[in-house]
């Protein structure tokens, strides 16, 4: 009587907590695609609408206002060295950031995806020279060669963004390389080829389209690391040159000035910690949504 | 196997060459290192002796076949801001960098392996979760900032730890920290994921039911063969590493390699740079062929499969 009495009471217990968990798990999986989401929403929209939302010229100086500290009314986030508005310079340089991360990805995931298809779909001598070029791209130290460029072609957007592609598509070329040479040895392909397709119709009208759900997946994820590296390159001086704010620069900018006016490195600093995390959780979030297999990445 | 060897050793040399023709013309195109050289009262005619003594005056052909003829004696040449030969520098800084790296390398690499084993075999544990944050804040932050931070907090706020100079071991604490850092989470990562896989094998429910201890299972048989996987990404972790050195080098004034690469990139001293950028390559390219060749030795179907 009494194991009668307790029993539905310990399930309906249980079962009650098993609901909350699910509840508390698909609430914190929200969390992780919200939250990322709205920063990314505000991220271009600050990038776009930079030049109305600062509340001072991003360049303007005011060497009476040097290192006023955050919280200074009309300096929210306080001055640089320069008594230049860190709040102005911050929104500014969502634009780089973005900017940069953005051209790099498509120039990066084109060049990519071609070498790619046409290794994988041709093979042969083609596949296996693209594929050590690919090696050694992948090996390379990409800030050796950042460094060489920067100075070649003087530090300026179009040197990052070449310098970031340069060793970039390689990551792209390895993962459309393997799509595609399991799309090769499918049925349809093979009856295109009997139908008479040429090899360009058939990697451009039958294999691209099947690549492009780990394209997308990888481009997002490769948003977080292309900011990061800009960032870093800027941070060293051979990125975006000087009055143009980029949240590296930024950083370096107040590492001389560490005891008196901690913020002018701390806050871009979160910056490119909040975008990069942000870029990352949707990509995990993409990934899980079409591609599961690729969890590996 | 031997075949496999040797192709893969061609190959090798050829992509060496390939890597001196591109850094040549890379650094030839860095524009005129006499605008750093020269001073107020140079004449044409000087700076057209300077170009001659530092080897840049004539066709490109012809540098090129000096650059090819002084490298195959060994010859590095003299920095070209510095009257030192680019050896000795190298001899220099190299060392310094080493002191950073190899420390660096292991802390990093022990930590990864401990903390990747225990989160796979604890799996969505409290510890699993914690790493997977590490992992994942890891990788989001960047490294420079997290060193200045640092600096911010260890050295400048509460002054225990010192951010300049070389001498003590306290010294070491902050760059190496900076350097484990920059490498800890991407290979937590892989030997999570590695282990997970193999954690699910048939061979491991085998030991298991054999009645080996878990220690045994896990740190014997199965961390073997999850360690595969990390190994494959052994050149994108040696980039990684160089990148690190470029970083830490710059934010504790560090003297080796990484600080000497950006000064001489930045005070386009070609001999310095050239050196550098082949010394890398060597690296690299030895690097990826004794993955391939290890690779290979533990799973046949490449072997045969590629030659």
């Amino acid at each position: 009587m009494q194991t009668q009495m307790t029993a539905p009471k310990t399930v309906s217990k249980t079962k009650s907590k098993h609901e909350a968990s699910i509840r508390r798990r698909r609430l914190t999986q929200n969390l992780t695609l919200i939250i990322p989401a709205a920063i990314f929403i505000i991220l271009i929209l600050t990038a776009i609408f930079a030049p109305w939302l600062e509340p001072l010229p991003y360049d303007k100086t005011d060497l009476v206002a040097r290192w006023a500290p955050p919280g200074t009314p009309g300096h929210l986030l306080g001055t640089d060295a320069l008594g230049r508005d860190v709040l102005s310079r911050v929104i500014y340089g969502a634009r780089v950031s973005l900017s940069v991360s953005l051209m790099v990805i498509f120039i990066t995931a084109f060049v990519g995806t071609a070498l790619g298809i046409l290794s994988g779909y041709l093979g042969g001598n083609v596949d296996s020279v693209i594929m050590r070029i690919t090696d050694i791209a992948l090996s390379f130290p990409g800030l050796l060669l950042a460094m060489l460029l920067a100075v070649s072609l003087g530090p300026g957007f179009f040197t990052v963004v070449l310098a970031l592609s340069v060793l970039g598509w390689a990551g792209y070329t390895r993962l459309v390389r393997g799509a595609s040479l399991q799309i090769r040895n499918s049925d349809y392909v093979a009856q295109a080829r009997v139908a008479g397709a040429s090899p360009w119709r058939i990697m451009f009208v039958h294999i691209f389209p099947n690549v492009v759900n780990p394209l997308i997946i990888i481009m997002t994820m490769a948003v977080g690391m292309m900011i990061l590296a800009e960032s870093g390159m800027s941070y060293l001086g051979i990125g975006i040159p000087q009055p143009t704010p980029s949240w590296g620069s930024m950083v370096s900018d107040g590492r001389n000035y560490l005891d008196t006016a901690y913020w002018i490195s701390l806050f871009p600093g979160i910056c490119i910690a909040l975008v990069v995390l942000s870029g990352n959780f949707l990509g995990d979030w993409l990934r899980d949504k079409m591609d599961p297999r690729l969890r590996q990445l | 196997m031997l075949r496999f060897i040797t192709i893969r050793f061609l190959q090798s040399i050829v992509a060496f060459f390939g890597i001196m023709v591109l850094v040549f013309f890379l650094v030839r195109l860095s524009g005129d290192p006499t605008v750093f050289l020269r001073s107020t009262t140079s004449t044409p005619e000087s700076i057209d002796l300077l170009r001659h003594k530092l080897g840049i005056d004539g066709s490109l052909g012809k540098q090129f076949w000096i650059y090819l003829k002084d490298y195959s004696k060994g010859d590095f040449g003299d920095s070209y801001t510095q009257q030192r030969s680019v050896i000795k520098m190298v001899e220099q800084a190299l060392p310094n960098t080493l002191k950073l790296g190899i420390p660096s390398f292991f802390i990093g690499m022990v930590l990864a392996l401990f903390l990747g084993v225990l989160a796979a075999t604890r799996r969505d544990s409290f510890f699993d979760n914690g790493v997977k944050f590490i992992a994942v804040l890891g990788q989001a932050l960047p490294g420079f900032w997290v060193a200045i931070m640092a600096v911010m907090i260890f050295s400048v706020r509460w002054r225990i730890l010192p951010a300049q100079g070389m001498n003590s071991l306290a010294n070491y604490v902050l760059p190496v920290g900076t350097m484990v850092f920059f490498m800890l989470p991407g290979m937590m990562r892989l030997v999570r994921s590695g282990m997970l896989d193999v954690l699910d094998s048939e061979y491991i429910k085998l030991a298991r039911i054999k009645g080996l201890s878990e220690n045994k299972v896990i740190w014997k048989h199965a961390l073997r063969n999850a360690l595969i996987t990390p190994l494959t990404t052994a050149g994108m972790l040696f980039a990684g590493i160089v990148g690190g050195a470029v970083f830490t080098e710059n934010i504790f004034n560090w003297p080796g390699m990484g600080r000497l690469a950006l000064e001489s990139t930045m005070g386009r001293d070609f001999p310095v740079v050239q050196t550098i950028a082949l010394i890398v390559a060597i690296m690299v390219l030895g690097m990826n062929f004794l993955v391939d060749i290890t690779y290979a030795y533990v799973d046949p179907q490449i072997r045969y499969q590629k030659s």
